[in-house]
């Protein structure tokens, strides 16, 4: 084992746990969804925040695979897949905080988060809707003839959408660079995926298309970091789509303020009980990498994450004029 | 600069060739276009760029639409045939929710350049699911512009000025023009939101496009307006539209009419109407489609059709007590 690669990857996946349990706890009194009564307080997150904990080893796994100008599309999940992309922690924050700031100047909130400067094209809050645009990317790279790859996250739930099969012909037909990563949390918003699925679920869908699909333990980030590695190799040196079907478990409810009763507690318990960050951990000190150095880079993410809420807690609203700026270049001024 | 005769359909064509022999990144894709388009308004564009510019695709409009939003973001400029907009109601999340939205959604980071042609109107026996006029539906979202040529003329000019609008750019050819035939002067340009006065009047102000503007010429050869002397005006563009032109002839007339085929209620001619009346306190009159489908036998088409006579109709009672 790569003792440097997998303290890389452990890095990765604590700074994106560190991140989620921070932003979970900035948004407590937030939505008033799942009964729950509004906080005299408005939460420092506003808005429906839908975390990744419990999925860090797909995002770390899968990005650490990927080169600076490899391009991204994500889900309303999409966290995780953007900090392992390389984008900033306290702009993402900033945005998540509705601040001038954020990577969206307050405009996006969790579930639109892009960093174009890392190739990360944009979280979005339609299931499935990533697809397409990552299917245009990568046919764009294709039509510039240029030597880049364009990975694609989508959940489970995805697999029923239209876009969905209409994306992997489409990438399988022309040939596409696109590396598709069905990040399986097993759950569609708050009903198992599995009682309304027909079928094999996602491998057999992508195998029926003939695209070379894997099906990986989503909750061990070497497994998910070989299969990338080795699929990002193929997609550069022979061209067309590969299928990453990883299989995980999403500890949080579907927005942060779901308590998610609507699953077996024992079911969570389990989950919790194998916590793919701590397996990681594990393995790291088991690989040989002194305690000291573990919390170390354990250390550096607090820190970060720290510094993130500090300055996003501190940082400018946006202004009523922000409004009417950044949609469109035909008719900017005419609002009525 | 040339001026020659062509139909609606070539000056499309003639728009798009020019375009894409200009500029690299300008590409097209859609269903059935390697052999010329479904309406021959891509004819011999295969062969001219060959099929990684012309793009021939499955049927599968959401996927056209979504991945055309993906190239434009990396730095393609992608022309997007729909067949006709009834198809493109597939793709309503990617136009909507995707294209329309993203640069605004990601703080002004992304831009979406293309343009998203989907044919309208009525044409020939085509029913319910092949005859809608929906520039209402898109005139509604922000971050859309808005167009609907009704001459070859203006469909050379608007299709060059939305390819290069930087904008994502909804654009309506009405299927009953193809082979409409006009000058086209190729320095001429048509910019979006202008639009175009065809008669001088002072008695009433007539606003319509698309296939309505052939309709309102018609009655206006055919007298059907008697004495009144109408100021008739092609909208042209639907978002921006022409408030200026419009306002001024509305203050002056003090009575408009707006004529568009689509259906009446909740049309684009109701906020023609209500934009004009609350600034210029004219007079106001609709004429648009029942809210019936489109129906196939000629006599229930008929229905959702304009006419000569059901302009003049519209038009004279404007001017009853």
């Amino acid at each position: 084992m790569n003792t440097q690669k997998l303290a890389d990857l452990y890095r990765s996946m604590f700074r994106i746990r560190e991140f989620e349990n921070a932003a979970e706890i900035a948004s407590q009194g937030g939505v008033a969804a799942w009964g729950l009564a509004a906080s005299a307080k408005p939460a420092l997150v506003r808005g429906p925040l839908h975390l990744s904990t419990g999925q860090e080893a797909v995002a770390a796994g899968v990005c650490h695979a990927l080169t600076k100008e490899d391009m991204l599309t994500s889900t309303h999940r999409g966290h995780g897949h953007t900090l392992a992309k390389g984008a900033d922690a306290t702009k993402m924050m900033c945005e998540l905080f509705g601040r001038a700031t954020g990577y969206n100047k307050g405009k996006g909130g969790s579930m639109h988060i892009a960093d174009f400067s890392v190739g990360m094209l944009g979280a979005n809050g339609v299931v499935a809707a990533g697809i397409p645009i990552a299917t245009g990317a990568a046919h764009a790279l294709k039509i510039q003839k240029k030597p880049y790859l364009v990975a694609c996250f989508f959940g489970d739930g995805a697999t029923n959408r239209g876009p969905f099969l209409e994306g992997l012909n489409w990438a399988q037909v022309y040939g596409l660079p696109v590396l598709f990563i069905c990040e399986d949390n097993r759950i569609s918003a708050t009903t198992p995926t599995k009682t309304m699925s027909a079928g094999e679920g996602a491998f057999a869908r992508a195998q029926s298309f003939g695209i070379p699909a894997v099906q990986v333990d989503g909750n061990d980030v070497m497994a998910v970091h070989e299969a990338a590695t080795k699929m990002t190799a193929e997609i550069r040196t022979q061209g067309g789509p590969r299928f990453i079907h990883a299989v995980t478990y999403r500890f949080k409810g579907h927005v942060s303020v779901d308590p998610g009763t609507y699953r077996d507690p024992k079911e969570v318990e389990a989950a919790i009980k194998n916590d793919p960050l701590i397996a990681t951990r594990n393995k790291l000190i088991a690989a040989g990498l002194p305690l000291s150095q573990v919390e170390a880079i354990e250390a550096e993410a607090q820190k970060e994450i720290a510094t993130a809420l500090a300055v996003a807690e501190a940082a400018p609203w946006p202004v009523v004029t922000d409004a009417y700026e950044d949609i469109m270049n035909t008719s900017a001024g005419v609002w009525v | 600069m040339t001026i020659s005769t062509m139909s609606y359909a070539e000056a499309a064509c003639l728009a798009l060739r020019e375009a894409m022999k200009a500029d690299p990144t300008v590409i097209a894709l859609g269903e059935d276009l390697g052999r010329g388009g479904v309406f021959g308004q891509y004819r011999g564009l295969r062969e001219e760029f060959g099929p990684d510019r012309i793009i021939d695709t499955p049927i599968s409009e959401a996927n056209i639409m979504g991945s055309a939003v993906g190239m434009a973001l990396a730095g393609i400029r992608p022309v997007v045939e729909m067949r006709v907009i009834d198809f493109a109601l597939c793709a309503m999340d990617e136009i909507v929710n995707q294209a329309a939205k993203n640069r605004y959604m990601f703080g002004g980071q992304g831009r979406v350049p293309l343009v998203a042609r989907m044919p309208i109107g009525i044409w020939s026996a085509s029913a319910a699911q092949h005859s809608q006029s929906l520039e209402a539906w898109f005139a509604h979202m922000p971050g859309l512009v808005v167009v609907a040529p009704a001459t070859p003329a203006d469909n050379y000019g608007l299709l060059k000025s939305s390819m290069a609008s930087g904008d994502p750019v909804i654009y309506m050819e009405h299927k009953e023009l193809w082979g409409l035939q006009g000058e086209v002067d190729t320095a001429i340009e048509v910019p979006i939101g202008k639009g175009k006065k065809l008669a001088q009047g002072n008695d009433l102000t007539i606003v319509t496009w698309s296939r309505g503007v052939g309709v309102c010429q018609q009655a206006l050869a055919d007298g059907a307006f008697g004495k009144l002397k109408p100021d008739l005006i092609d909208l042209r563009s639907i978002w921006p539209w022409d408030k200026e032109m419009v306002f001024e002839s509305a203050a002056r007339t003090g009575r408009l009419l707006v004529v568009h085929e689509a259906i009446q209620v909740a049309g684009f001619g109701a906020e023609v109407a209500a934009a004009t009346a609350e600034a210029t306190a004219c007079k106001v009159k609709r004429l648009g489609a029942p809210r019936i489908p489109v129906g196939y036998a000629q006599i229930l088409e008929n229905e959702s059709r304009l006419s000569v006579e059901k302009v003049a109709t519209a038009a004279n009672s404007l001017f009853k007590a």
